[in-house]
């Protein structure tokens, strides 16, 4: 059974859904990204596993129990939040011991100088202030220790907000976008720190973000979330390789897949222009067909490649390049965008005419109701397809 | 290629002499939009101040056509009139008792209101209402409140057992009642200077301090509310403590400072001085001590303030 999960969980503020019926599950250690675009309900589902928000309907269940009626301290689970949410009048101590604070004293242990008074309580503050030591070692935060989160640097505030989650060793740990406060350079190397931090403690994680790239790079799992649903959930190269929906193919990856009109006629995938793409068992339909920019090849013209069209910019990048082509050949003239190598970019300029012989086994196909549909390639093994192929050069 | 034509070439760098004279231009435009203000404050701020503060070396009675230096006499005589020192006494026992208790109430009610789920409009207004309301009309309607005979305070104690109280004409608690009054006033006014404190806090913070295991009510308060309410409250207190000290209408129109002088608070003081008896001279150096004790209260919030700051 997994460590954690959600089943059917709904929710809506104020008669607009913002979760409808959600199910996901973790196994034990697990690192699970939840991606999608701005209001797509990842922060709520997020919050609902914290118990920081009621669900309207469905059930919790970490590590075996139920915990839909519990507040959030009982439910054993530590959250980073976006702001980090560091006490500003505390220190980096007193920051890192405020959770142990609340669950290993009671409420007349906490007062001030009872640890003069009690024996029990000044043993409990020491082992709080090693926990705290060793947690502020391991973070590298062992020199801040009396700063105040006002004199750290942003990446500081970061590490201080993960060791305050983590210093109790908590079962299920939370994070809600917590790189998007840092720079570029430091979020990627933070990446790395939070995976590595992951691993070596083993922590069930769910990491909320609307960036794929730190989806795509940290996660075992990813999943996709669109309009209150879970669209997707699996291993990053699935998502990336067949999204199972055409949200999800043009939210993850750059550039975003361009979608080109076409059609599913008498088993064959057709563009609106009466190439054949793939076959397909699917009923006649119309279809959108996507390609990732590097399954793209571009040739200069005179092609006789069935797309083809004028150069409408080249975006280089270092070692490779962009170019983004306009295709006049179908209706609302798309523009494809292809992956090159910077040296193969050289061949082309701005508003010229090129070919581009697309990866046909690599198209996605996607049906009326945006779900992928099943394709197989065209291969020259049934004779029926030659004409097919045929009508493809034309 | 674009070939510049010349006259789209700048014809010269901006040379060094241009800038300080945009600069004068620049302060010339400051001075000028600042000057409306200035005057204001000169007219009716600056040159009153100069010339309390000069009335109060000189011995002017009102409707004289001249008058003397007079020296430090009216402090003199100031230090040693039995009148001001009951009224200094006065003003500080009003405050010492207005000014906790109505940041208490008013922080209280303001953390209530917002954490309440329902009425908020009504309880905010409610008790922003004596804030907003004539003091003077309102004084009226606690002079009814409080007659010793036909008022429904002597009602309502006489039904726990409590013998009727002549609230307002008995020396011993006549400053009390008053009291009562300011802190009346002054609650709703903390309470929207503390609401205020309330809305800037991150709800982050709360979120935070729930999973970390601070949930129960006066666990969040402790952790977060008070923490982060600092320099609001710092600030709260110093313009409670100004405003109570700064008491004279309910005086006024309630008990003209008697008893017995037992409700003479200082601007009463200053104004039965300066426009009963017309001893301006006497008034204005009363009004000098009076402006300097609120100045240094002044001084003192800001320099609190710079340093309840720090986490912000």
């Amino acid at each position: 059974m997994s460590f954690l999960q959600l089943k059917s969980l709904s929710k809506s503020f104020d008669d607009a859904p913002v979760l409808r019926g959600v199910d996901l599950s973790i196994d034990r250690g697990g690192f699970v990204a939840v991606v999608g675009p701005s209001g797509c309900g990842k922060s709520t589902l997020l919050r609902i596993l914290a118990g920081l928000e009621a669900q309207d309907d469905g059930e919790v269940w970490i590590g075996g129990d139920r915990v839909d009626a519990l507040p959030a301290k009982a439910r054993d689970i530590a959250m980073v939040f976006q702001s980090y949410a560091l006490y500003p009048h505390m220190t980096v101590a007193q920051n890192l011991a405020l959770p142990l604070v609340m669950r290993d004293l009671t409420r007349i242990g906490r007062l001030p100088l009872m640890h003069r008074l009690d024996r029990r309580v000044a043993a409990t503050r020491r082992e709080i202030q090693t926990t705290v030591e060793r947690t502020a070692a391991a973070m590298g935060l062992a020199g801040l220790l009396a700063r105040k989160p006002k004199q750290l640097s942003g990446g500081q505030r970061q590490r201080v907000a993960l060791g305050r989650a983590l210093v109790r060793q908590p079962r299920l740990f939370l994070l809600d976008e917590p790189l998007s406060n840092l720079d570029a350079a430091l979020r990627a190397t933070t990446r790395t720190e939070i995976v590595d931090l992951q691993r070596r403690l083993g922590i069930t994680t769910v990491y909320v973000t609307h960036d794929q790239t730190e989806a795509m790079t940290m996660a075992e799992r990813i999943a996709v979330m669109m309009d209150g649903d879970v669209v997707q959930i699996g291993r990053p190269r699935e998502i990336y390789e067949r999204p199972s929906d055409v949200r999800v193919a043009q939210f993850i990856g750059m550039p975003k897949m361009a979608l080109l009109p076409g059609r599913v006629e008498n088993g064959v995938v057709r563009l609106a222009s009466d190439v054949a793409v793939a076959r397909t068992a699917e009923a006649d339909q119309p279809a959108g067909i996507g390609f990732r920019a590097e399954d793209l090849r571009l040739e200069p013209a005179p092609t006789a490649l069935p797309l083809s069209g004028p150069i409408r910019h080249i975006e280089y990048l270092g070692s490779e390049a962009l170019v983004h082509v306009a295709l006049p050949g179908l209706p609302d003239t798309p523009t494809l965008v292809a992956r090159i190598s910077a040296q193969e970019a050289e061949a082309f300029s701005d508003n010229v005419e090129c070919g581009i012989a697309p990866n046909l086994e690599k198209a996605h196909v996607f049906g009326q109701s945006g779900r992928r549909l099943t394709t197989a390639p065209l291969a020259p093994a049934y004779p029926n397809d030659a004409a097919v192929v045929e009508t493809a050069a034309s | 290629m674009t070939v510049l034509h010349p006259a789209t070439v700048p014809a010269s760098q901006p040379g060094p002499s241009v800038i300080p004279h945009a600069r004068r231009s620049q302060a010339a435009t400051a001075w000028l939009m600042v000057a409306p203000l200035l005057l204001g404050v000169c007219l009716f701020l600056l040159l009153p101040s100069l010339a309390v503060l000069a009335l109060s070396f000189s011995d002017w009675k009102l409707g004289d056509s001249g008058f003397g230096f007079a020296g430090l006499a009216n402090y003199r005589e100031l230090f040693g009139d039995r009148v001001f020192r009951i009224s200094a006494a006065n003003t500080a026992v009003y405050a010492a008792l207005v000014t906790p208790i109505s940041v208490a109430l008013g922080t209280w009610l303001a953390v209530l209101i917002e954490g309440s789920r329902f009425g908020r409009g009504f309880f905010r207004s409610a008790s922003f209402l004596p804030v907003v309301s004539t003091t003077v009309a309102m004084a009226v309607v606690w002079e009814f409140l409080l007659h010793p005979t036909l008022g429904p305070v002597n009602l309502a104690i006489g039904l726990l057992g409590i013998p009727a109280q002549r609230f307002l004409s008995d020396a011993a608690i006549v400053l009390p009642t008053l009291a009562a009054i300011g802190i009346w006033e002054n609650a709703g006014y903390v309470m929207v200077l503390v609401m205020a404190g309330l809305k800037a806090i991150p709800a982050d913070l709360y979120d935070a301090a729930n999973v970390d295991g601070a949930d129960r009510p006066w666990e969040r308060f402790w952790t977060v509310t008070w923490p982060m309410l600092g320099p609001t409250m710092v600030f709260v207190a110093i313009i409670a403590l100004i405003r109570s000290i700064r008491v004279f209408e309910t005086v006024a129109a309630l008990t003209q400072g008697g008893p017995r002088r037992a409700s003479e608070v200082m601007l009463y003081t200053i104004y039965q001085e300066g426009f009963m008896y017309f001893r301006i001279g006497y008034a204005s150096a009363l009004t000098v001590i009076f402006v300097l004790v609120l100045l240094a209260l002044t001084l003192l919030k800001f320099r609190l303030l710079d340093r309840a700051a720090h986490y912000q």
